[in-house]
């Protein structure tokens, strides 16, 4: 079946299964293997992109679902050469390791401060939940998104 | 405090918070798991696994498997089983061992949930999983072997041949007669059994691995998500049949392992043989619930410890005797993890008597191996807890007991009753620090307070002090406990024509930050910018040799060995510049990057100018090779031993028994510190592994052997809302066993926190007179255990 969406500001229709996952429409049709994929229960967070703006697992919706939307990837966050302020974040502040889950992460965070742009260290905690990270311990990462809160350039955008 | 940018100034960037090298293509999508490599023309696979725990295989049907669409093979264990030999396991902890044929794929019997036992090979992911769902087995089930207790009986035998389900005993016992007369004489003894529930190890990467064959040239490069691609590229010669020349293992961008990917696994011979059989690239990734059944899990042993003190509560003996659980089979060093705590179980105290003996067990279940800490978190967590209930049995506080037993630090290097020297230590330093950081006294004045209000919700204060062994290595120790690897490191440095230098490295890092690290390690050295140091690894065909990521070793031995090519580098080009100067090199200074004459600095030569010559080879001393780059395989003369004191300060609710972590002090020393950012990383993340295994995470098995939590809604990683911010110091003892004074870091959160955890539950519960409680601390479990000592008191 056809579907169109667009993708990091790129208009694009492909023909899929009815039953591919957005997530493997976005790894494996549109070569973006920046989201990752952690576990088959949508518990880990690891497939985070916005959809439409909001952040979803894109392991819970079909390609199919997503007709007609607009898609931001980790790959489409940076402008040219400059990282996102989130990214920078992340950076400053050590808020990765391994780097497995900060694709979802760093989406999840975008969004989270969208919602709420500048939330205590309980929101920002809360607002992760749905994000696992097996690495960090969570502290560097939520030092980071409370930095970001506070950056002139609004991390947000 | 936060990072700083690339330092441009000459040398002293050893033990500033640079910003990592690698985050750029982690935080953009641009790095490459294993997961995301695609080959044209890669076939998938997928394993079918078996139901049951236990069970004669009666038959394999692949017929409607192979008819399925897109599906090109289906292989039993049978069919593939001249294709292979067994797994390996590198650790015969002793020569009597017992240690079970484990082929990839299981023939004529399953022995646990998820025990592989057919293949498919299909044309996509989906047709794969979907054929492999498809394969039918008729099993004659057998009664499963669950309880470690129930496994010693040998009611069930899993391994017939081998006639028993214990695998080995092991025993450590210097001095039996001063341990009896120990406890004989005794004022005080503690006896206590303690459950180290079983873990998943839960990389956030699932594992994967995707060959790529050369049909007509015969060779096989191998992309994996191991922790280990030299000793995976060895194993896979011997256990797949291939000569290892025609061997490249590559461990692309690797998410994470924490011991998970310290091994050789079925997926991946299989991956290399149907690559072999079929001629085209294999690819398997590993899903999430299957991995819970089909990658090593952690821990699984029970503790009997028994401590023997005098009146004021010095202690004077400890006897400790475990059963672990190895799982159905052995893995690569399953039978060892328990000889890696062995050493540690009268932990940071001067105790003069020790015996130790662990009898191994099989059982119908996941094998087990190393998982972060691999023995050590089991040794800390049995004497730190035994610690606890000492200090309540002579009625001091837990801060008051450990100061009475510390080997103080004036004792170091200190022969300890278990036969290890260890290097340095300073333990009432790290402890004082945690304490002052904590607000010790105002924290018990406000638990007292909690206390006589009869509050709903209790405070509970718990304390650990922690003490490790690692930089895995010297060889020849590692040799005597039967290991069947070295423990040396490998590096090789070398300054380019342009003057960029290049560092290879045999270490293997997924999360660690290596090369940030040792670039920083050999910039210091030479005196230019980190950005200058490119630094290459985990890939066998650039760094030909490696004993690999794990075991808190990589900085310790790997970091050492770039330290020590870095010297000798500086060594080549100083008889370069002298030569070429023509002065003595006693008379040449070296900094920011160059050679400059004492006296006369405006001769001088840069360290690129020197590279250059070296690479041109026009004009160098006489007999000298060119180019400027030096090798070294560096073995240690000793293990290194990290130490620190946590605290853990919990609430509890006593009516529902839900525990919130409220604050987390943790005061760590590891030696001179090469970038603290990466330190306190390495500890956050250690910290909420061992957290969670006091209160969360448990891999619970059934009486019939099903996994209880075989995915992550069941499994209970802990996220972001279930913890605090942690509160880190540290102290600073360097380790006189390695050049750079570094100990290492991997490990030490993960070992400190579940005891520290686990006490101050117990503290909160103590006026209800709860002794003791098995992890993980559920709010039924504590709930119980309350209600259980009220009963008990009317
Ligand atoms: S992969 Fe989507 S939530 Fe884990
Ligand atoms: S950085 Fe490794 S899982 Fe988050």
């Amino acid at each position: 079946m056809e579907v169109s969406m667009t993708v990091n500001g790129s208009p694009r229709t492909d023909s899929v299964e009815p039953r591919l996952l957005l997530v493997h429409y976005l790894r494996e049709v549109a070569g973006l293997t920046g989201t990752n994929i952690g576990c088959d229960t949508s518990s880990c967070g690891a497939c985070t992109v916005l959809v439409d703006g909001e952040s979803v697992k894109s392991c819970t919706m079909l390609a199919l679902q997503a007709d007609g939307a607009e898609i931001t990837t980790i790959e489409g966050l940076a402008d040219g050469d400059e990282l996102h302020p989130m990214q920078e974040a992340f950076r400053e502040h050590h808020g990765l390791q391994c780097g497995y889950c900060t694709p979802g992460m760093v989406m999840a965070a975008v969004s989270l401060l969208k919602e709420i742009p500048d939330p205590t260290e309980a929101q920002v905690r809360e607002g992760l939940e749905g994000n696992l990270c097996r690495c960090t311990g969570y502290h560097n990462i939520v030092q980071a998104i409370l930095a970001a809160a506070k950056a002139p350039a609004r991390a947000a955008s | 405090m936060t990072a700083v940018e690339a330092a441009p100034r000459a040398g002293g960037v050893l033990g500033t918070r640079l910003r990592r090298r690698e985050d750029p293509a982690l935080l953009t999508g641009e790095a490459r798991f294993v997961a995301d490599l695609q080959v044209p023309g890669t076939l998938h696979a997928a394993f079918a696994r078996s139901s049951v725990a236990h069970a004669r295989i009666a038959a394999v049907d692949l017929s409607v498997a192979r008819s399925m669409p897109g599906v090109v093979a289906a292989y039993s264990g049978a069919d593939l089983s001249d294709e292979w030999s067994p797994l390996p396991c590198a650790w015969p902890v002793t020569a009597d061992m017992k240690s079970p044929v484990h082929l990839p794929l299981a023939v004529g019997k399953v022995n646990y949930v998820g025990d592989a036992l057919a293949v498919v090979v299909a044309t996509s992911e989906y047709a794969a999983r979907d054929a492999a769902d498809a394969v039918v087995v008729d099993y004659e089930p057998l009664p499963a072997v669950v309880d470690l207790e129930d496994a010693l009986s040998d009611r069930v035998v899993i391994h017939e041949d081998l006639g028993t389900n214990s695998s080995y005993t092991w025993e450590l016992n210097p001095d039996q007669g001063a341990v009896d007369s120990a406890f004989a004489a005794a004022a005080h003894v503690v006896s206590a059994r303690y459950v180290q529930q079983r873990l998943i190890p839960a990389a956030m990467e699932p594992r994967g691995v995707l060959v790529v064959p050369q049909p007509f040239g015969g060779d096989y490069t191998i992309y994996s998500a191991t922790q280990i691609p030299h000793i995976l590229k060895v194993m896979l010669a011997l256990t797949a049949g291939v000569e290892e020349t025609r061997l490249r293992v590559v461990a692309p961008s690797v998410g994470g392992g924490f011991g998970s990917k310290l091994n050789v696994y079925a997926e991946e011979v299989a991956a290399l043989v149907l690559a072999r059989k079929l001629r085209a690239p294999v690819r398997w990734v590993e899903e999430r619930s299957e991995g819970a059944q089909s990658t090593i899990q952690g821990r699984g042993q029970v503790q009997h410890i028994e401590l023997a003190a005098a009146a004021d509560g010095r202690v004077t003996a400890v006897r400790v005797r475990l059963i672990a659980d190895m799982g159905a089979y052995l893995q690569l060093v399953t039978p060892g993890v328990p000889l890696l705590g062995a050493f540690l179980y009268s932990g940071v105290y001067d105790v003069p008597a020790y015996s130790f003996s662990c009898t191994a067990v099989f059982t119908n279940k996941t094998p087990t191996d190393a998982y972060r800490g691999a023995g050590r978190p089991e040794a800390t967590y049995a004497i730190e807890r035994a610690m606890d209930a000492l200090a309540a049995e002579v009625g001091v506080e837990p801060v008051e007991i450990r100061r009475r037993n510390f080997i103080p630090p004036e004792a170091f290097p200190y022969s300890s009753v278990a036969g290890l020297v260890y290097d340095s230590g300073n333990f009432v330093g790290a402890l004082d620090k945690a304490v002052g950081l904590a607000g010790y006294e105002q924290l018990r004045a406000d638990q007292a307070r909690r206390r006589e209000a009869g509050d709903r919700v209790q405070l509970g204060i718990g304390v650990s002090s922690y003490f490790e062994m690692c930089g895995l290595a010297p060889s020849r120790v590692l040799a005597s406990l039967n290991y069947s690897a070295g423990g040396w490191e490998a590096a090789t440095v070398r300054v380019l024509p342009t003057g960029k230098v290049q560092v290879v490295t045999g270490t293997a890092p997924h999360g660690q930050g290596h090369e940030t690290s040792w670039a920083m390690i050999a910039a210091d050295r030479l005196g230019i910018s980190p950005e200058d140091v490119d630094v290459l690894h985990s890939d066998t065909a650039i760094a030909p040799y490696g004993m690999d990521t794990y075991g808190s070793r990589s900085l310790a031995v790997g970091g050492t060995a770039v330290h020590l090519a870095t010297e000798r580098v500086l060594d080549k080009a100083r008889s370069i510049a002298a030569h070429q100067l023509e002065v003595a090199e006693e008379d040449l200074d070296y900094a920011a990057g160059a050679f400059s004459v004492r006296g006369t600095p405006e001769k001088a030569m840069p360290l690129a100018g020197i590279a250059f010559e070296a690479f041109t080879a026009h004009n160098l001393p006489e007999g000298m090779e060119p180019n400027l780059e030096a090798s070294t395989h560096w073995d240690p003369p000793n293990f290194t031993f990290p130490f620190g004191t946590h605290i853990a300060v919990v609430e509890v609710d006593t009516e529902t028994g839900a525990v919130r972590l409220v604050r987390y002090i943790a005061v760590d020393d590891c030696g001179n510190q090469v970038n603290p950012l990466i330190v306190e990383g390495q500890i956050h993340g250690g910290i909420v592994q061992g957290a969670a295994q006091a209160l969360w995470e448990d891999a619970a098995y059934d009486a019939d052997g099903n996994l209880l939590s075989a995915s992550l809604m069941d499994y209970l990683v802990p996220s972001a809302a279930e913890v605090p911010s942690f509160e880190t110091g540290s102290t600073v003892t360097p380790s006189p066993t390695n050049p750079l004074g570094v100990k290492g870091v991997g490990e030490a959160g993960t070992i400190g926190s579940a005891p520290a955890v686990l006490n101050a539950v117990v503290d909160a519960l103590s006026p209800f007179g709860v002794p003791d409680i098995t992890m993980p601390a559920t709010p039924e479990r504590v709930w119980r255990a309350i209600r259980e000592a009220q009963e008990a008191r009317k």
